[in-house]
């Protein structure tokens, strides 16, 4: 590789090199004589502007810069789940390796273990033919995930050669491929540019709701399975823990979790909890099927930009091989941030709020990278997959109307709104009930695998709370005493569903997680209450007996009182609302 | 980064603000350290801001003013902005550029660092779990600060923050034990009174003997605020996780600091984004906020309270924004509570201590502290609700529950979130104190404690419904 070039300039992480004339657009480079790694965002002439992933103190005019002939590539293979990553996909132990606890610059290495050795089996025999995604064989990556080896996109013909079963290291070839251009040679190991979504051959409609066990989402507003989700909120509204809880319990195969740009200690948190933590559907540690990816926010601000590309090209990867993906991006706000002050220091022109011109499109990019999938083997068969992105929007001063929550409301279909007021009052999960909203249609669903009424119940519900947020203002200004008996039921039944329903404690052994059978029951069970305590009313009891009947305590309890495995207990609850009025 | 130091330019070519522009330099690196001798014999410092064959552009720490094109020479000296430290430097007061003001010279023993320091890789940090307590009833029960935590206080001009964070460093004490303390404070851009008050508050109590003072006064030159923090949180660092010191680092006030940051990248002609603002204030702060924590190869912690004075009280400013986004929650004084005369005026409602989840209950402090500290931010939001509705039908007209409601508002910031200046509550009183508050309301009013720790906890009290 020619390497006259040379630095120009340094302006803080971007930087200008001259005699650049080879390099292409998006390409990796070796900057300087620590070789930091960079990217070539823009070329002009023979000048090549370059964002560099790491602190360029103490980088000088005169010094290489040096092409890597590939743009910006994530490596794929097994061993990405369990890994810890910094924004550009190197690994964090190794980080610490070379550098110890505090981290240094200008180490080099590959995200996947290019020594250790997989258990390889093979699935397919010489003279089969395969197509792009075709699984030649498998690995047991981890306790939850057999990793499927593909054939790399945009490669079909008929395998020639295929390697017995046996341990393997990623750059082995294990399998060979005869096409019309002649023999290709597979390794467990493919790399992809972070930039460029992977091939999707067919998508399928979202339909199929992701199950988080949180009831304001599942049972109000679902995720679907393969959905673009965002969860805006102001510090302090929950965003996080929202997040953690969603990774946490969210029924996929595999999770990405990116923390971008924001808080070492909850990073930490999450490294220290999801070794141990139980996935309620498998039962081994949620860490078997997850990978992170912690770019803390005084780590370096392009390697942040770059960190929500990474995770997003590696959830692909797993897709591809048939498997229900989510990433959680915490927090996208703080991509866009990079995004500006890269921007800043190129001098562009800016729009809204000192952000470039190009915001929109690139949030647009970044969910548009979601779907429900099907992929095709070569005789026929199928198998689907699906990425689902959630992420979490950080709005200056909780103000919705602030670029980045208004474009980013333009790309998802799922909006769960947090809420500052809730949050002071400690009511967790603070989405808003009036603001949030999902489009997503996953009643055909719920209708073949839940045994009560979904849409039924949901509609109800939300009737309900739609009544409750009108008699609200007039509460606020004459006291609820002053209503009529039957819109004071109304009040404490909506209540029951704000408080005893809507609230959740994500630290509660109990109720962190809730199955879709107790969400339902349980919102049944207030919905009966409404109706009896209606009836009552109407057949002349006085409302003050009603609402300081003792059934009302226990409704206010049962999220905590009953367990997950003694619905039956909600039946008996039935009974004695009904008995009670 | 080149060893050789003493490259000299003689003349400038252009002076604006805090920047000087040197042309025709060469092997000049991206942040390299400068030392700037002006004609009348006196030395500044500065860094390169921006580097390219042809000039490179420095930032001069105490500004450019006075500076004559000619006359003056640049020197680069090879290296990054360093700063020696030790343990040796405790009991030391500093200027923000970490020079003496206490006319004794510099320790010669020390570690030179550079003052911005690195990252903390992740996986290298310990969780943050043990509980301070400070002897305030509301923070140590509802916004529980922990070791290695950055819990900001959010203030207003005229509100007692500075009384606030000398009684925290005073009484904070981490439950059953006692090592190593230090105290690292740093002023940026304060009144020279503040620092005063500091000051003896710190003799008074016999703590500078372990406690460090940068000081950055209003007189002094913005482009030191820069830096000031980043020389106190250095030395914090050595003392935490060389010499197993647990650090309390107190920054005031970082609207300052931010003030600073606005004027200097206004000068540089960057592209500004909310409130002229740079659009990487977040970022920058970042920098600052998260050299924190504990990490796994040492046994000591650095506590960061930042104080940070809100424009026009408006918690949505920017800088309290930004802040709170990075910290891990805060700490919210309120003009009205101080009106009413309580000190410490916090109120709880907006504050919030993001870790304290996992610091609190059981063998930690005690089992019914988690849901009743719910339970008092849940009771106590409702109290402003129902302020507001007996501001409209009068107190009379209230139910029961509402009137008792606003007898346990009042009696809750007059007893619980007041205290005295130099009172110093145990965990087990201030828990005490509120579960007798919680005894002014309705037992089916409490929805967020669990009916076991009811029973033991909960007693009605006597003299409900006698007030008014």
């Amino acid at each position: 590789m020619e390497s006259q070039s040379v630095i120009l300039r340094v302006n803080g992480p971007v930087i200008f090199a001259d005699h650049m004339g080879f390099a292409g657009l998006g390409e990796q480079v070796d900057v300087g004589n620590e070789k930091l790694t960079g990217e070539i965002i823009s070329l002009a002439n023979d000048v090549a502007t370059i964002q560099v992933y790491e602190d360029t103190t103490g980088l000088k005019p005169g010094e290489p810069v040096v092409g890597r002939g590939e743009p910006l590539s994530v490596w794929l293979g097994p061993g990405i789940l369990r890994s810890i990553y910094d924004g550009i996909q190197r690994p964090l132990s190794k980080l610490h390796d070379f550098s110890g606890t505090f981290l240094k610059r200008g180490l080099s290495t590959p995200g996947i273990d290019i020594e250790k050795r997989w258990a390889f089996t093979p699935r397919r025999s010489v003279g089969d033919a395969v197509v792009a995604l075709s699984i030649v064989g498998d690995v047991p990556e981890t306790e939850l995930i057999t990793h499927r080896v593909m054939v790399p996109p945009r490669l079909s013909g008929t395998l020639s050669w295929i390697a017995e079963a046996g341990d393997y290291t990623v750059t082995d070839i294990i399998a060979k491929v005869a096409t019309d251009k002649g023999e290709r040679e597979i390794t467990m190991l493919q790399k992809w540019p972070i930039r460029e979504p992977r091939p999707i051959a067919k998508r399928l409609p979202p339909r199929v709701p992701m199950i988080t066990g949180q009831r304001v989402i599942d049972f109000l507003f679902p995720a679907a399975r393969g959905g673009a989700c965002a969860i805006p909120g102001g510090f302090g509204t929950g965003k996080t823990v929202t997040q953690h809880q969603l990774a946490k319990w969210s029924d996929v195969d595999v999770i990405v979790y990116i923390g971008c740009g924001e808080r070492g200690n909850e990073m930490t948190q999450v490294l220290e909890e999801f070794p141990v933590l139980i996935d309620p559907h498998s039962g081994k540690p949620i860490m078997e099927r997850t990978s992170l990816i912690a770019n803390t926010s005084n780590m370096p601000v392009t390697a942040r930009e770059a960190s929500i590309y990474t995770g997003i090209t590696m959830a692909e990867f797993y897709r591809d091989m048939g498997y229900h993906v989510a990433v959680m991006a915490d927090s996208t706000s703080r991509w866009a941030e990079a995004l500006r002050e890269i921007s800043g220091r190129l001098e562009q022109m800016p729009a809204e709020e000192g952000y470039p011109a190009y915001l929109a499109s690139r949030i647009g990019d970044v969910y548009e990278r979601a779907g429900r999938t099907e992929i095709a083997e070569a005789d026929g068969s199928t198998r689907e997959g699906s990425l689902t992105i959630i992420g979490a929007v950080s709005p200056p001063g909780g103000d919705f109307s602030e670029p980045v929550v208004t474009h980013t409301k333009r790309f998802v279909r799922t909006f769960w709104g947090l809420d500052r007021e809730l949050a002071s009052a400690r009511h967790f999960p603070s989405i808003h009930w009036n603001t949030s909203y999902s489009e997503y249609d996953v009643s055909a669903w719920y209708v073949e695998h839940a045994e009560l009424p979904w849409t039924e119940l949901r509609d109800r519900t939300r009737a309900l709370l739609k009544e409750d947020e009108r008699l609200q203002n007039i509460v606020k200004l004459i006291g609820a005493d002053a209503l009529p008996d039957r819109q004071r039921i109304v009040i404490e039944s909506s209540r029951l569903v704000k408080e005893a329903f809507l609230q959740q404690s994500a630290f509660s052994e109990v109720d962190s997680y809730c199955p879709i059978e107790k969400q339902l029951a349980m919102i049944d069970t207030i919905l009966t209450f409404h109706e009896c305590a209606l009836k009552a009313s109407s057949d002349g009891k006085p409302v003050h007996q009603i609402l300081s009947a003792p059934i009302v305590e226990e409704i206010h309890r049962m999220k905590e009182s009953i367990r997950s495995d003694e619905l039956d207990r909600f039946n008996e609850m039935k009974r004695k609302i009904e008995a009670s009025f | 980064m080149s060893t050789e130091s003493g490259r000299i330019y003689r003349d400038l070519q252009r002076a604006s603000g805090p920047l000087v522009v040197v042309e025709r330099v060469t092997d000049v690196a991206y942040g390299e350290l400068v030392e700037i001798l002006c004609g009348d014999g006196t030395m500044r410092r500065g860094t390169v801001l921006d580097i390219s064959t042809k000039r490179a552009v420095i930032q001069v720490f105490e500004g450019a003013q006075g500076l004559s094109l000619r006359n003056t020479s640049v020197r680069f000296l090879g290296k990054a902005i360093e700063f020696s430290v030790s343990p040796a430097l405790l009991g030391r007061v500093l200027t923000g550029g970490g020079r003496p003001l206490d006319d004794m010279p510099l320790p010669f023993e020390g570690e030179t660092r550079s003052i911005y320091g690195s990252a903390i890789n992740p996986i290298d940090r310990d969780y943050p779990m043990d509980v301070i307590e400070t002897g305030m009833s509301v923070i140590d029960t509802m916004n529980t600060l922990v070791r290695g935590q950055k819990l900001p206080i959010f203030s207003g001009n005229g509100l007692p923050h500075n009384e606030l964070a000398a009684q925290i460093a005073r009484q904070a004490r981490i439950r059953g034990t006692d090592e190593n303390f230090a105290v690292v404070f740093a002023a940026m851009g304060v009144k020279n009174d503040d620092a005063t008050y500091f000051r003896n508050e710190l003799e008074r109590t016999g703590a500078l003997a372990n406690a460090t003072m940068f000081l950055n006064l209003a007189s002094d030159p913005p482009e030191e605020r820069l830096v000031t923090p980043r020389f106190a949180l250095t030395l914090a660092e050595n003392l935490a996780f060389d010499h197993d010191y647990h650090v309390l680092v107190i920054l005031t006030d970082m609207t300052n600091y931010c003030e600073a940051l606005r004027e200097m990248t206004s000068a540089r002609g960057e592209v500004p984004s909310r409130k002229g603002y740079p659009g990487y204030l977040y970022s920058d702060l970042a920098e600052i906020y998260e050299r924190c924590g504990r990490v796994k190869t040492a046994k000591g912690s650095i506590t960061q309270i930042p104080i940070l004075t809100m424009p026009n009280d408006d918690i949505t400013h920017p800088i309290p924004d930004l802040t709170g986004y990075i910290t891990e929650g805060q700490i919210v004084l309120d003009r009205e509570m101080h009106q009413k005369g309580v000190y410490p005026p916090i109120n709880p409602l907006p504050s919030l201590s993001r870790i304290m989840k996992d610091a609190i209950g059981g063998e930690r402090t005690r089992e019914d502290h988690p849901n009743l500290a719910n339970q008092l931010y849940s009771s106590y939001a409702s109290v402003g609700n129902i302020r507001s509705l007996a501001a409209i039908v009068g107190a009379e007209e209230l139910t029961d529950s509402d009137q008792r409601h606003l007898t346990f508002g009042d009696a809750f910031e007059a007893r619980f979130v007041g205290q005295g200046r130099d009172e110093r509550r145990s965990i087990e009183t201030s828990l005490a104190t509120a579960w007798e508050l919680l005894g002014l309301l309705p037992r089916d009013a409490l929805h967020r404690v669990d009916p076991e720790q009811l029973d033991t906890y909960y007693e009605a009290s006597s003299d409900v419904g006698e007030e008014e």
